[in-house]
């Protein structure tokens, strides 16, 4: 496995992980992208949603919120505000959530970047509990 | 000299005493570990976030056209001062330490006919400040009834400090913390945030290679978004590396309280047994002489 290269999940409460891997899907801003080795360097943001990645052949899923994306000397960074272990995620809460989250999206006094980013959040949240 | 029965008391209530401190100790060694963990942990977030707006100032060619957050509102006349203290007392040193350093900058700033503005977080801070500086004191927020410190009350201050900033009430923002370097050593910190603070020094030695870097979307729209996160980072690194501080220090604290006490119940022993003795020998010197007189 020559193509792999290093990949830091960081949160502020913690690093969340820290490995090697040969691909990263990352709901970017703009759209979904992949990273391989020898992408260029690129830094973006993140939007609330599922990031896999690829460890020893085996796809991985974290939730994540929303974040910021280096990419730089096959190293990617990638700092969230909070990640969860998909599997790890209890699937119970997540109406509950949405509940929440729908009625943050009717106040009046917040833009309309957090509402993108609320309603992606969302859409994220009912994709996993179908 | 003090009565039999009066060294008696003093001796328990020395020995009670340091029941509590060491009670104190044992609660703030578990604490800390937690806090420890957690400071520790949050390091690499605040350092990495740092490091890529570092890597996106350089990028950035028209400085002009930057972000007033970054590169200030281009005055140096009021400063605002974010003092983070404990709410809780019986810490050592703690709390008087940032407030020491603090006092020293403010005093410094005043001389040179800057304006001076407060912000403290945390009771303690408060009560040390508003003696001398109470009508400069924007507001005091306090955390005491929260049992964690969350991104989120980070998050709070970063934006009230954001919006005083929007509102051009001050130019320039210092943050005052205790950095947690070890259990004993806790060093007070003055770090600026806004102006973003050059981290030129530390880096000049290594050139980026990759001076081109796809940016998605572009450098100021990052950059707007970034700079403001950063400031709630650096604040809730504060509260971290401040939560392990204080720990750290009131268990150094207490530990010393305890050994202290430990002292002076060996010396009030001491003076208790002498004074036993001594009456018991005046009572025998009594029986003795009224024997001998008759």
């Amino acid at each position: 496995m020559s193509e792999t290269f290093k990949f830091d999940l960081i949160t502020p409460e913690r690093s969340i992980l820290s490995t090697e891997t040969t691909e990263v899907i990352i709901p970017a801003f703009e759209g979904q992208m992949t990273v391989l080795k020898d992408h260029i360097p690129i830094i973006t943001f993140l939007k609330p949603g599922i990031i896999t990645f690829l460890e020893s052949s085996n796809s991985k899923n974290y939730l994540i919120d929303d974040g910021t994306v280096e990419f730089k000397n096959n190293y990617l960074l990638i700092l969230t505000e909070n990640a969860i272990d998909l599997e790890k995620f209890d699937k119970s809460s997540a109406p509950n959530i949405i509940n929440k989250l729908e009625s943050e999206i009717l106040q009046n006094q917040i833009s309309d970047k957090e509402k993108f980013l609320i309603s992606s959040k969302i859409e994220t949240l009912k994709e996993i509990s179908r | 000299m003090p009565s039999l029965d009066d060294l008696k008391k003093r001796i328990k209530s020395v020995k009670s005493t340091q029941k509590i401190t060491k009670a104190m100790k044992m609660v703030a060694a578990a604490k800390l570990k937690k806090a420890q963990e957690i400071a520790e942990n949050s390091r690499p977030y605040s350092s990495k976030l740092k490091n890529i707006i570092f890597n996106l100032t350089e990028s950035i060619q028209d400085k002009t056209n930057a972000p007033k957050l970054l590169v200030g509102s281009g005055k140096d006349e009021i400063i605002l001062c974010v003092i983070m203290t404990a709410d809780r007392g019986l810490c050592g040193g703690f709390n008087s330490n940032i407030c020491k350093l603090a006092k020293n900058d403010i005093k410094k700033f005043i001389s040179k006919g800057k304006k001076v503005k407060i912000i403290v977080v945390g009771s303690k801070g408060f009560d040390q400040l508003k003696r001398d500086y109470n009508d400069i004191i924007l507001e005091k927020i306090s955390y005491k009834e929260k049992k964690v410190i969350s991104f989120k009350e980070a998050d709070e201050i970063g934006k009230k400090i954001l919006n005083l900033f929007n509102n051009s009430e001050f130019d320039k923002c210092i943050l005052y913390y205790n950095n947690f370097k070890n259990v004993i050593t806790q060093i007070p910190t003055a770090q600026q945030i806004i102006p973003t603070e050059n981290i030129n020094n530390e880096k000049s030695n290594e050139k980026l290679e990759h001076n081109y870097v796809e940016f998605e979307p572009d450098e100021d729209e990052i950059l707007n978004n970034l700079l403001p996160k950063n400031i709630s980072t650096q604040i809730y690194k504060a509260f971290l590396e401040n939560l392990a501080s204080e720990q750290g220090s009131r268990m150094t604290a207490m530990d010393n309280a305890t050994r202290n006490a430990g002292d002076l119940v060996d010396k009030l022993t001491i003076n208790y047994n002498r004074s036993r003795q001594a009456s018991i020998t005046k009572e025998l010197i009594e029986i003795i002489s009224g024997a001998e007189s008759l």
